[in-house]
Order: structure tokens, then C-alpha cells, then sequence
């Protein structure tokens, strides 16, 4: 079987041409619409043997309708699903029976805990003992095996996930589908949650398919990230490739990046941008990769507020771009203050409280703020 | 007052003695709404579960003409069933009319509408994403609909209690199709219609608190089977959302 590389992949010419893995599951020009209205239109996706992949994107992306399509749960409008190298339509009993999907919501059922993680193997006709054993080893996994005879209605919120995943992981899927499994948790259970689900899903899964409107949960546990965006994969790549190289400006900015929108490239020299905000101020920026400008583009401009270096006076740092401002506002943002900053152009750095503190960062108070061009990314925008 | 009194005194003494006119009464009405309501879910549960999961033009529709049902006076079904087996009807040439067999039959068609109905609410009350779980855990699409509807089960029994509630007290429908004779299609609504118009009121009234209790009975019993357990995750899940 042939393997069609995928835009994003990076592969050079010295790599081997074929790679001996093909995916387990793949799509090809899927779309589903619900009234009319394209929810979903994917051109491709692959899932990798063995690789946790991360579908994310925000609420009403079109997530839970692919996690359903792939799952062969629903019937696409058009497009082609294959596993191992197959063409599978939806209901496939023997594609089906070789994956399993874990819901947002539990969705347990009544009867103990038991019996619901016994599901998939009575589905599959697994004799009595063996299925014994597995269920009682798929609690032991999830730290539940206290838990067995209890009646589902009984659980906690955590442990209920706990036991939809047991319940997923326990018929040993090749590809396991996972929609959200951590948004109904609350913080202090997800953060363990979290760490089982990474642990386990590499131990007893084949390939994962996690889908999650949370960049963190994404970047700490995949392998790869499929960003979705109005139904669209607007790209693929290791957590690393989609935080350093956001393909569109949307990307940036899903993934903790702040926008300047509406800006217009006025010179280019040495791979160098110079762009003017629609305020007046002009900065040194790069192109994002894959895209070049001529003067007079028009461009929305990305950067991360932690690549901001704010100082009270003259400061010694490389950076290109060095903006005079004042504070605007201070809000605590977990271990770190996130500084609006306002005064021709309005912006967002990201300080440790120990640097606010010796800055004396207060609002009205006088700030420099550097920037260092190359991490400004300019990428196209519609012309206005 | 004197009447109600003793009505209550010698109904008290018929229903401790067990009398044999008002036992036989008795249970003919048992087996009669008992087998009327069994056929009811066998008819009503399907139909309940395809219009409420099923999805086909004129679904609405149906789910209208179901919910109508629960409106259908015991005569005018009575009324239909008696001429289907009048000796000039259709089924004429069964001669069923005046038996039990009609009396169920006619008793059957008032129940199934709210053993339909009450499954139909039940089965559309539990999430559809229960049936994909199911299915994206390898089930099979029956499998599927088995786990679905023990997940409603709560409400098929409340369609149980309401099917059996419609037709072990109405008097229209087995009066017309059963005629009233005594021994043979006598059950207990038509005997307390008889009783009172004779004026035995304490036999009318006897009959009447068998009714009452054996209503309640029932529905304690059933009221048990469907609160007894501890509701299910997807119901807590529910409740929380």
C-alpha cells in the first residue's frame, strides 16, 4: 500500500521514501453537515499505529462529529474511511469491534461497576472466566478495583470517567477515541486524571485519538496535534511544530499567542518585515513560513506574551523592537501576571510576580517593552 | 348516612368471606385486564420504541394519533371491537363476541395507546448518545437498543401501571363486548353498574374497594420494582447537566 504524505509532514529526501507504517485509521474528504450547514470537511487525517493524536480545537469545531464519524457511529455525507488499509462503512461490525470510544459525558449504565466494564467483552463473546479476570485487571489499571460491585449510581464524577475509560481500555482497542474525557472534571481531580489517562492509553491502547478544546491537555499528551478550525484541519504537527509555527493566525492564537490584527507590511529587507499597525506604530516582524509579502499586504501579526521583556529603563537586549508604553492592567494568571500594556499600540506580556514586583509594575507606571522581530510572525490577512 | 354504613359493614363481611359470587367476579377481571395489559405491552412497547427512536416521515404524526389514544372513550372502542365481531363483521365468523377473549381485545386496544405513549417519552428521556456508547464499545445495533431500553425501564413500568390503570377500571368497553353475563363475562366495574342499579349497594361497594385495593396493590408492587434500585449513572449524570 502506498502511503500519501501529508502536507505538513516533515520529511526530506533523505528519509526512505516508503515508511513501513501505514495508518490504522484514516479519512479522506470528509464532510457531514447537520440542516444544511457544513459541520465537518476534512480533507485528510491519519492516525498512526501506536501514536497519541491530538484533535483539538474550540467548542463547535466539528470535534464530537468527527470523533462520531471515525468511530463509524454516523454516516458522513461524503468521504471514505479506512482502517488497516480498508474501506470501512459506518456500522462495520468487525472495524468497530476493533476500536472503542470513550464519551465526554460517562454515560455509564445502571447495574454495577462491574458489569458496565464488562460490556465490550460480553459484546465479543468472551467466556465467563476471562472476562473475570480482565475486567477485575482493567479496574486494577484505573485504581478502582475496590469499586467493583458498587452500583454506578454511587461514583464520583472522577471515578465514573475512571470507569468509562476502564470500560474503553479493557476490550484492548486498536484505536481508542476519546471526546473530551477530562472537560467534566473538576481542576484537582483532572490534573491526576490526566496522568493516569497518558500513562494508560500508551500501555493498553494501540493509537489514541484524544479530542480536546484544551491546548495543554493536547500539548502534554500527543504525539501529534490536528488543529481543527470551523470543520477544517488547519494543521498537523508535533505539539512542538504547532506552538513554534502556528499555520494560520487562528492556530497562534488558540495555542496562547495574541494578535495584532490589520496590519500592513511597509518594507522588507534582509528577511526582514516591517510592518504598520493600524494605529501608526511600526514593528520588525518575520514572515510566518510558507508565506511571503510585498509591500503594502495586508497582515495579522502573532506573538507570545511571554517573548515580551518589559523594563523600567534603558535596557541591554538584542531585540529589534522597542516600545515605550504604560501599564494598563495587572491580572494574576496562575504563578504568572499577565501586563496589558496600552499607548499606540495595545499588548500582552506574561511576567513572573517576582519581576512585577522589582519593576514595580503598577498601572499608569512607564514601561519599555522588547520584542525580538523574529518572534512576531506576520500572516496573511484579508485585504480591507 | 345509615346507607353508607351499612354498604361498608356488609362489604366488609362479602370481602372477609371471600364470597364466591364476588371472587369469581374478581378474578375474571384479573385475568381479563391481566392478559389485556400483556398483549398491550407486546403491541405498545414496539410501537412506543420505533416512534420514539425510529426516524420517518410522519413521525410526528404518530406521536399525535399515540397520544389521542389516551384519550379514546371505552365505549367507542367497545363500540369498534363489538362490530368487528358482530356476527355482520369482519370477524364475525369467530364468534368471540360476548367472551372474554373479546373483552380482551377490546381492552388490549384502550391500553396499548398509553403503553405506547409512556414507552415512547421513556425511551426518547434517555440520551441517544447512550446507543453510540453502547456501539462504540462493540455492541451490536440490538445490543445497542437492549441497553437503551433497560436504561429507560423505569418509564416502561410506569407504562405498565398506566396501561393497567386504563383498563381494569373502565366499564364501557366490557360492557358492550362482554354482555354481563354472569360466570362467564362478568368482571368487576359491569357487576357494580348491575348491583347498584338493583340496589345492593353492599355488594356494589365490596366490589368496588376489591377494585380500589387491587389497584393499589398493584401499583405498590410496581411502584417498588421501578423506585427499589438506585438510579443508574446516566440518571445522576442527567440530573446534574
Amino acid at each position: 500500500m502506498t502511503r500519501v504524505a501529508h502536507p505538513t509532514d516533515r520529511g526530506g529526501p533523505g528519509e526512505p521514501t516508503a515508511r513501513p507504517e501505514s495508518p490504522v485509521l484514516s479519512a479522506e474528504g470528509l464532510q457531514r453537515r447537520y440542516g444544511g450547514r457544513l459541520v465537518l470537511d476534512v480533507d485528510r487525517i491519519d492516525v498512526r499505529r501506536s501514536e497519541v493524536l491530538a484533535v483539538l480545537g474550540p467548542n463547535g469545531a466539528g470535534k464530537s462529529t468527527l470523533f462520531r464519524l471515525l468511530l463509524l457511529l454516523e454516516r458522513p455525507d461524503a468521504g471514505r474511511i479506512h482502517f488497516e488499509g480498508r474501506a470501512v462503512s459506518p456500522g462495520d461490525r468487525a472495524a468497530m469491534r476493533r476500536m472503542a470510544g470513550v464519551f465526554q459525558r460517562p454515560l455509564l449504565f445502571a447495574g454495577s461497576v462491574e458489569s458496565n466494564v464488562a460490556l465490550g467483552l460480553r459484546a465479543r463473546g468472551v467466556p465467563r472466566r476471562e472476562r473475570a479476570r480482565r475486567v477485575a485487571e482493567a479496574l486494577a489499571w484505573v485504581g478502582l478495583e475496590r469499586l467493583a460491585h458498587v452500583p454506578v449510581g454511587t461514583l464520583s464524577g472522577g471515578e465514573a470517567q475512571r470507569v468509562a475509560l476502564a470500560r474503553a481500555l479493557v476490550v484492548e482497542p486498536d484505536v481508542l477515541l476519546l471526546d473530551e474525557p477530562t472537560a467534566n472534571l473538576d481542576v484537582t481531580v483532572r490534573r491526576r486524571f490526566r496522568e493516569d489517562l497518558e500513562r494508560l492509553v500508551r500501555q493498553r491502547a494501540g493509537a489514541v485519538v484524544l479530542i480536546t478544546h484544551d491546548p495543554a491537555e493536547a500539548f502534554a499528551i500527543a504525539d501529534r496535534v490536528a488543529v481543527i478550525q470551523e470543520g477544517r484541519i488547519v494543521q498537523v504537527g508535533t505539539p512542538t511544530d504547532v506552538v513554534m509555527d502556528p499555520a494560520t493566525p487562528f492556530v497562534a492564537a488558540f495555542t496562547g499567542a495574541e494578535l495584532l490584527l490589520d496590519a500592513r507590511v511597509t518594507g522588507y529587507a534582509d528577511e526582514l518585515l516591517t510592518v504598520q499597525l493600524p494605529g501608526g506604530v511600526q514593528l520588525h516582524a518575520v514572515a510566518a513560513p510558507g508565506h511571503g509579502f510585498r509591500p503594502g499586504a495586508p497582515v495579522h501579526v502573532a506573538y507570545r506574551p511571554e517573548d515580551i521583556v518589559l523594563s523600567t529603563g534603558e535596557a541591554e537586549t538584542s531585540a529589534r523592537n522597542r516600545l515605550s508604553l504604560r501599564v494598563a492592567s495587572l491580572v494574576p494568571a496562575g504563578s504568572l501576571i499577565r501586563v496589558r500594556l496600552e499607548g499606540g499600540v495595545e499588548l500582552a506580556a506574561l511576567v513572573t510576580r517576582e519581576s512585577a514586583e522589582r519593576l514595580g509594575l503598577a498601572p499608569g507606571r512607564p514601561v519599555i517593552a522588547h520584542l525580538k522581530a523574529t518572534a512576531l510572525r506576520a500572516y496573511p490577512a484579508p485585504e480591507r | 348516612m345509615d346507607v353508607f354504613v351499612d354498604a361498608l359493614r356488609e362489604a366488609a363481611v362479602l370481602f372477609l368471606r371471600l364470597d364466591p359470587y364476588v371472587l369469581d367476579i374478581v378474578l375474571l377481571s384479573l385475568r381479563v385486564s391481566g392478559t389485556a395489559v400483556l398483549v398491550a405491552l407486546l403491541l405498545g412497547i414496539p410501537v412506543g420504541v420505533a416512534v420514539g427512536l425510529g426516524r420517518f416521515p410522519g413521525r410526528r404524526l404518530a406521536v399525535a394519533l399515540i397520544h389521542t389514544g389516551f384519550a379514546l372513550p371505552p365505549v367507542v372502542v367497545g363500540l369498534f371491537v363489538y362490530m368487528l365481531l358482530s356476527r355482520e363483521g369482519p370477524a364475525g365468523g369467530l364468534e368471540l363476541l360476548f367472551t372474554p377473549t373479546a373483552m380482551i381485545l377490546a381492552q388490549a386496544l384502550l391500553a396499548a395507546p398509553y403503553v405506547a405513549g409512556i414507552t415512547l417519552a421513556a425511551v426518547q428521556a434517555v440520551p441517544e448518545d447512550a446507543r453510540l456508547q453502547a456501539r462504540a464499545l462493540g455492541l451490536s445495533p440490538l445490543g445497542a437498543l437492549l441497553v437503551h431500553l433497560r436504561e429507560a425501564r423505569l418509564g416502561i413500568v410506569a407504562a405498565v401501571v398506566a396501561g393497567f390503570g386504563a383498563v381494569i377500571s373502565e366499564v364501557g368497553a366490557v360492557m358492550l363486548v362482554g354482555g354481563n353475563i354472569y360466570g362467564e363475562t362478568r368482571v368487576m366495574t359491569t357487576a357494580i353498574v348491575l348491583e347498584t342499579r338493583r340496589g345492593n349497594f353492599a355488594v356494589a361497594m365490596a366490589l368496588g374497594l376489591i377494585l380500589l385495593s387491587i389497584a393499589f396493590a398493584v401499583n405498590l408492587f410496581l411502584t417498588r420494582v421501578q423506585q427499589g434500585r438506585r438510579p443508574s449513572g446516566l440518571a445522576r449524570a442527567l440530573e446534574r447537566r
